[in-house]
């Protein structure tokens, strides 16, 4: 009979400080000397990380009630212009918002700022009702004088991601990076085998209420992030072999640290945040040992062409290929670049091992499970008749 | 004898565009040029980043050449400034760099600077979106 664990198991031997933990670097070293059902035997969780550019993150904000009050229905924060459209003092400010005077300038490096303990300006404006009847305040704020700056990331932690090449003879400036022309390089954002999305592809132990690290704190999912795709063509170990399903993350920005939390600028594109997200899966069972033991020879990502309308696909690498510093794409030897930092995804994988090792993290048993075969709509254009 | 390697930047007039100077540095001033990168647009100002190696006083020789025909000579050697403290090794920089100046190391995934192989083209300036390197024109040596 295949051993099974269960979470409180495992909760009981991280209280008392015997938790086996490895990063997923290390199990899938592990993997090459130990079958799956020895690794249940001696694993009782594996930590996962990623840190890279996610544009679809944000944060709330509560900033307390002037005297006389005021209905904020246009805030700027640094000049860059945060939701008008919540209750009197909430707003919540996107990470790719930007001061239209200075465009490189934007809501992801307000929130690092704020995580930094600086003062902003907050600039906002109402019509001026009965009860609230300010119709202007401008200030300054920092996270001492506001009352909640609560991260809420709407996709996230993309389970695997495309390599982006560019085939025409233009330079192209692009979230993935700066793409040279003639395919003279590629680049590619995912962790691979330590990516938490590509360790658990099935969900078996992620889901609503798995409690995380979040730019340098504990936060939870809170949902199955926006473009939740389970549909997506998979290989023969079960992975997706594109961008698939993600993640909506909470946390309290208040505790968290720009070591983790970094704002980015990427050319004639925009305004970014790089996060930084660890996930600790626990092996219950044999399945999700042989989940974690994969390695970057068996993770397979597909190659679009960037610079072409509809982005082309040009083929398939694994991430041992990426990793290597060079691959083929239709017969030409393309040079690769990460755009995403795996030395940060190790150091928050080594970290959340740390805190589980001594204690200080428990594992929680999602509360609701993600749903399954799930797919994307478009957007179409229709015809409106008035 | 000392020899010294200098990476100058040559900004040419309009009308110098046929004249053999870089003969001359090999042949006269026994310096030995490699071209890094060339802008010459006939009929218009061009520019060249030369790495120019000899000894000393021949190098300061040519360079004086170069100046009495009204070629701008500009020394390079520290041109891009960066500011390793806040990088976070996301390896966009790696990605344009074709010199080999910035690369990630294969074992810890951090990203290296070897400023000796910058021949300064500057696309890494774009392409870090943090937006560590800058362009510095003070007069290096
Ligand atoms: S200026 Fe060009 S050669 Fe120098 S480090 Fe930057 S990309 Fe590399
Ligand atoms: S792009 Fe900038 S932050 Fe990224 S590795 Fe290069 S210098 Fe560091």
């Amino acid at each position: 009979m295949a051993k099974e664990k269960s979470y409180q198991e495992i909760n009981e031997k991280i209280k008392k400080g015997e938790a086996v933990v490895l990063t997923a670097e290390e199990v899938a070293q592990l993997a090459k000397t130990c079958t799956p059902e020895e690794i249940v035997e001696k694993v009782d969780v594996v930590t996962t990380a990623t840190f890279g550019a996610m544009c679809s993150s944000g944060v709330f904000i509560n900033f307390g009630h002037a005297d006389p009050p005021i209905r904020m229905e246009k805030i700027r924060l640094n000049g860059v212009p945060a939701y008008g459209g919540l209750a009197a003092v909430d707003t919540y400010l996107g990470a790719t918002s930007v001061n239209s005077n200075n465009p490189e300038y934007g809501g992801a490096h307000v929130m690092q700022e704020l995580i930094e303990g600086k003062d902003i300006i907050l600039e906002a404006w109402g019509k001026g009702t009965d009860c609230y009847p300010r119709k202007h305040i401008r200030t300054v704020i920092n996270k001492n004088t506001i009352n909640e700056m609560i991260l809420f990331n709407p996709r996230n932690a993309y389970q695997n991601y495309n390599v982006a090449v560019n085939t025409t003879s233009k330079i192209k400036y692009t979230y993935m990076g700066t793409l040279l022309p003639n395919m003279r390089n590629a680049t590619y954002s995912t962790a691979g085998e330590l990516s938490p999305l590509i360790n658990d592809p099935e969900f078996k132990t992620i889901g609503v209420g798995t409690r995380i690290f979040i730019g340098g704190t504990t936060g939870y999912v809170a949902w199955p992030g926006t473009q939740f795709h389970t549909t997506k063509p998979k290989d023969e170990n079960g992975v997706p072999i594109t961008n698939a399903a993600t993640l909506a993350v909470i946390g309290n920005m208040k505790e968290m640290s720009s070591a983790f939390l970094q704002a980015a600028y990427y050319e004639k594109y925009g305004v970014s945040l790089f996060v930084g997200i660890g996930i600790p899966i626990p092996v219950l069972n044999v399945e999700i040992a042989k989940r974690v033991s994969i390695n970057n020879s068996q993770i397979t990502t597909t190659v679009l062409d960037y610079g072409s309308p509809g982005q082309p696909k040009l083929g398939y690498v694994t991430y041992e290929q990426l990793r290597s510093g060079e691959i083929e794409v239709n017969g030409q030897k393309v040079r690769t670049a990460p755009v995403a930092s795996l030395a940060k995804a190790r150091t928050i994988a080594a970290l959340l091992k740390e805190m589980i090792e001594k204690g200080d993290f428990l594992l929680q048993e999602p509360i609701q499970m993600f749903p399954t075969g799930t797919s994307l709509k478009g957007l179409a254009e229709i015809e409106i008749t008035e | 004898m000392n020899i010294v390697k200098r990476r100058i930047i040559l900004r040419f007039p309009p009308q110098s565009g046929d004249k053999p100077l870089s003969y001359v540095l090999v042949k006269d001033y026994d310096i030995r040029i490699n071209i890094l990168k060339a802008e010459v647009m006939p009929g218009k100002r061009g520019s060249l980043l030369l790495e120019m190696e000899a000894r000393q006083s021949n190098l300061d020789k040519g360079i004086a050449y170069l100046e009495a025909h009204n070629v701008e000579c500009q020394p390079l050697d520290k041109r891009i400034q960066f500011n390793s403290d806040k990088c976070i090794s996301c390896g966009n920089c790696t990605a344009v760099c074709f010199a080999g100046a910035l690369t990630m190391n294969q074992v810890t995934w951090k990203m290296e600077f070897n400023k000796e192989l910058c021949v300064a083209c500057e696309l890494c300036v774009k392409a870090c979106p943090l937006r560590l390197f800058d362009i510095d024109f003070r007069d290096g040596n």
